[in-house]
């Protein structure tokens, strides 16, 4: 069957078995392969990707549910050769070892911090509870999504934060 | 006021300490290159059809269904590979494994048959129409029944094999430590279990085997920990000649000793390639990863320890039996079946320790020692550090009190220990009381008796405390080898015409950091700085050969190799500066990153300009030849010795037994810290790992070898509601024989944590008389033990 939807801001467009997962979509028919896969059951969180901005584990969606939508995934979170806070956030605070699970930590605190600009401590580690990481404990993943949430709110202040955030939207909207 | 640093070389410092990681940028980009991401052209893709009964004869197995499948190219089966000479491999304790069932399978999730096709989906959809009809066997689940006589007979492909027994081994003085216990004022005895576990690295494993019938050469993709012996291993069994196998480890997601050992769909990927003549990829699920993946622990273990009335420790000894499941293939020295069990003596000033270690088979996946456990040192660890714990319970002393009064002393160091250790070098009490001054013992001691005073049904406040010493860095090759290969490993250093080098290694990073470590070994050494460094590592054919990273061994013994590769480079660059200034070498200083005539630090040449020198027209010192490079290989002269305090507390809810871990101190000492940003991680995730063993993680079985944790619905591993935010401290103690002082740190944390939270569960509930809960301290096992408890003692007292 024919899918069609936008990756991180390209239109693709190909023909695929039914039951393709998006995960396998993304990695095999894209060549994508930021996104990891890591379990079978929707638990470890590898794989997660934004879908219409919402964060999904994509081993759990058929590449055929994500047509006609708006995917993106740990490649586009660089814009323009700019890292997202995130990814500079990773690196400073050693929120990562052996990588694996990083992309899929990445996307969801991307969706956090749009919709919650300063979260402490307990909210990120609920909003990452569905993701697993072998290697750093947390910790160090938590202090990463701080940073980068600090890095975000400065960048803002000064002026060159660019979009608002989706909790900005909303509050000009109640 | 002290003076302050300059703010860019803290950044980057040219040497040892905190560093950003030189593997992030591709990591946080998508950009690592996992074994799942190559794509080959013209790749067909594995899958495995394993057991789903953990003991039958294979009566029957037809094909034919599948081989029909249009996008299928080949079915493999055991007999297939019995014409190669390939149905049955070695293992590395030396035993024999089956890379497909032939005759039996032993246990669930064994690999019967492989499947090659254009794609995964196809290849999956073709292991539905193998058909293979088993002859139902009793499983034999429980270590104890599989030593009865009239047990099933699990192995019966060896010959002779009349029973599951594999091996018996001691150490230590059994008639002294007898003796000791003879003249004891107070003998305790506890029994415990160490659950089969699994490391559940986040990448399964999986390979990608590339044959090129024309030059005959194999280039092999591998989630593998150790290429170098992987390539070895290959060559001796396949018969492929060592030159002509290329093990190549790319990223790996993690490993934990996951990766160490050759499994079946490696090998299959490979005979899949000769076959199709293409490349062949295998990746297993998550359930086959814990189902027929290197398991962990699995060891039962009766403790007795010996002491006085004032409770000075005189001795202890352990009677352990030891679930290999149906294949020994355990990765360890080969002297040493149990690995290095026999350092449960500890961290204390013991006369006498003895222990004795029995090997069964049973229809359970084959492993064994893989889990950041230093060869069964977390075994070792566990069992001393609740034995020590329960005999405080039985002195009504407290367990901090009762380490500090036995702890091996400072000035006894290198100390030798009653089963053959030498430990390099330690100041236990210092470590222990850095932990309980930053986890405030006092007052925690004093929270919890007003808690205990109020007893207004609230959560049951306990702390847990533990103090572990690690021997990690096999060699000396010496006495330790995998399968007949010395434990020692090599590197090549090769400084360009520029000044930029490249260091090469046999180790294998799993996300420990190597190539930032490494290079700052070489900045610290060179004075190059670490951006200038590049570390090749996972290829054979770029690297020096070496066993690889597993035992913590990484730093103790490749480390030892970057450094001392490096000051041969040193040397050699003193002995072409001294051509380039009309020096004699022996003149020179050494001032990090450059050489100057002693007295005149004018008259200088750096290590860029002697690296160009090197490779330029200038007439070279005798015996010295046109290049700055130097390659070793390392045997260390002993292990390294790391150990560390550990402090949690934990709150029971006593209505459901729900243990939740308040906070968790960590005081550890590796000795010199190269990057401690990387020495903190890796402890973070130690500590996470021994939460998770302590209170989550079970590979359970029901009585015919179902296994219970498959998928990670049921094998529940922590996430960060599970885990406190740690809080760590440091001592260092300088190994006295590594070069650089550096003693290993990766599993410390996994091998330390696990008593600690169990002594806290277990204090949590000892005013209502529980001495020990085994783990993992689920909540139904602590309720269980509580309700127990409190029932008794109403018992008692009605």
């Amino acid at each position: 069957m024919q899918v069609q939807m936008t990756v991180n801001d390209q239109s693709v467009s190909h023909d695929v078995e039914p039951r393709l997962l998006l995960v396998h979509f993304l990695r095999q028919t894209l060549g994508l392969t930021g996104t990891h896969w890591g379990c079978d059951t929707s638990n470890c969180g590898t794989c997660v990707v934004l879908m219409d901005g919402e964060p999904v584990k994509s081993c759990t969606v058929l590449a055929a549910m994500a047509s006609g939508r708006e995917v993106r995934t740990v490649e586009g979170l660089e814009v323009d050769g700019e890292l997202d806070p995130l990814q500079e956030g990773f690196m400073e605070e050693h929120g990562l070892q052996c990588g694996f699970c990083t992309p899929g930590m990445l996307m969801t605190a991307s969706h956090l911090l749009e919709h919650n600009p300063d979260p402490d401590e307990e909210t990120i580690r609920e909003a990452i509870s569905g993701q697993i990481c072998r290697c750093t404990g947390y910790a160090t993943i938590v202090r990463s999504i701080q940073w980068a949430a600090e890095q975000r709110r400065a960048n803002r202040a000064a002026g060159n934060g660019g979009a608002p955030t989706a909790a900005e939207t909303e509050e000009v909207r109640s | 006021m002290t003076a302050t640093a300059d703010p860019a070389a803290e950044e980057r410092p040219i040497g040892f300490g905190r560093l950003k990681r030189k593997e992030d940028p591709r990591f946080i980009r998508g950009q690592g290159n996992y074994l799942d991401d190559i794509t080959l052209p013209g790749m067909l893709h594995g899958a495995m059809l394993r057991s789903p009964v953990a003991h039958g004869r294979i009566v029957a197995i037809d094909t034919s269904e599948a081989l029909a499948h249009p996008k299928v190219h080949a079915v493999i089966t055991g007999s297939d590979l019995e014409g190669l000479n390939l149905a049955w491999m070695p293992t590395l304790s030396n035993d024999t494994q089956a890379v497909l069932a032939t005759d039996k399978v032993r246990f669930q999730g064994q690999e019967v048959a492989f499947v090659v096709a254009d794609d995964h989906y196809a290849a999956r959809d073709a292991l539905e129409l193998i058909d293979v009809e088993y002859e139902m066997l009793d499983a034999v689940i429980d270590p104890h029944r599989a030593l009865e006589p009239d047990a099933p007979v699990i192995r019966d492909d060896l010959e002779n094999k009349t029973d599951n027994h594999i091996f018996d081994w001691e150490a230590g003085d059994a008639e002294a430590t007898e003796a000791a216990f003879a003249e004891a004022d107070v003998v305790v005895s506890q029994d415990m279990v160490y659950p089969r576990s699994h490391p559940a690295p986040m990448e399964t494993c999986g390979a990608v085997a590339d044959y090129d019938k024309v030059s005959g050469k194999l280039t092999l993709y591998e989630t593998t920990q150790a290429p170098h012996a992987h390539r070895t291993l290959y060559a001796l069994v396949a018969g492929i000649p060592e030159h002509k196998i290329r093990v190549i480890s790319p990223d790996i997601g993690g490993g934990f000793g996951n990766k160490v050992g050759i499994y079946p769909g490696y090998v299959c990927a490979v005979v899949g390639s000769i076959v199709s003549g293409r490349p062949v990829k295998w990746v297993e699920d998550r359930s086959e990863n814990l189902m027929s993946t290197s398991f962990a622990r699995d060891y039962h273990m009766h403790g007795e320890i010996a002491a006085t009335n004032d409770g000075k420790i005189l001795a202890v000894r352990t009677k352990v039996l030891a679930d290999h499941g149906a294949f020994n293939s355990t990765a360890q020295p080969t002297k040493f079946p149990a690995g290095f069990f026999h350092v449960f003596a500890g961290s204390y000033d013991l006369r006498v320790a003895h222990c004795s270690v029995t090997g069964a088979y049973t229809n359970k996946a084959p492993g064994g020692v893989a889990y950041a456990c230093s060869f069964r040192i977390t075994e070792a660890v566990y069992l001393i550090e609740r034995m020590v714990d329960v005999l405080a319970d039985e002195l009504e002393l407290d367990p901090a009190e009762l380490r500090l009064q036995n702890f091996i002393r400072a000035e006894q160091f290198p100390y030798a220990n009653p089963t053959g250790w030498e430990y390099d070098s330690g100041d236990y009490e210092k470590t222990m009381r850095v932990a309980l001054d930053l986890a405030g013992y006092d007052e925690l001691l004093r929270e919890q008796a007003e808690r205990r005073e109020r007893d207004d049904g609230g959560p049951l406040m306990g702390i847990g405390l533990s103090f572990f010493t690690e021997a990690v860095g096999a060699g000396p090759r010496r006495h330790m080898d995998i399968v007949g290969l010395g434990m020692a490993d090599g590197a090549e250093l090769r400084i360009h015409p520029t000044g930029k080098a490249v260091v090469r290694l046999s180790v294998q990073t799993q996300g420990q950091g190597h190539e930032t470590t490494f290079a700052q070994i070489v900045a610290e050494e060179l004075g190059i700085p670490p951006e200038d460094i590049d570390v090749v590592h996972g290829d054979t054919d770029q690297t020096p050969f070496g066993l690889g990273t597993y035992g913590s061994r990484s730093t103790p013994v490749s480390g030892g190799a970057v450094a001392m590769v490096s000051r041969q480079v040193r040397e050699k660059a003193r002995k072409i500066a001294g051509a380039m200034l009309e020096a004699d070498p022996d003149d020179l200083e050494w001032e990090k990153g450059r050489f100057f005539v002693k007295g005149d630090p004018d008259q200088a040449a750096t290590m860029a300009e002697i690296a160009l020198a090197a490779h330029g027209t200038i007439e070279l010192p005798e015996g010295v030849d046109g290049n700055l490079d130097g390659e070793v290989t390392y045997d260390p002269p002993n292990l390294t010795f790391p150990y560390g305090a550990y402090l949690c507390v934990v709150d029971i809810d006593p209505g459901t037994g729900t243990v939740k871990v308040r906070r968790f101190i960590a005081v550890d000492d590796c000795g010199t810290r190269i990057n401690p940003m990387i020495v903190e991680g890796q402890i973070h995730g130690g500590l996470t790992d021994g939460v998770g063993m302590a209170l989550m993680q079970h590979i359970d079985f029901d009585e015919q070898g179902n296994c219970l944790a498959a998928s990670f619905m049921d094998y529940l591993v922590p996430t960060a509601m599970e885990v406190p935010d740690w809080e760590t401290g440091e001592t260092v103690t300088p190994s006295p024989h590594h070069p650089i002082g550096a003693k290993g740190v990766g599993e410390s944390a996994t091998v330390g944590s696990p008593p600690a939270v169990v002594n806290a569960v277990v204090d949590a509930l000892s005013p209502y008389g529980v001495r020990h809960v085994d783990m993992p301290c689920f909540p139904g096992r602590v309720w269980e033990a509580l309700d127990a408890a409190r029932s008794s003692s109403r018992g008692a007292g009605s």
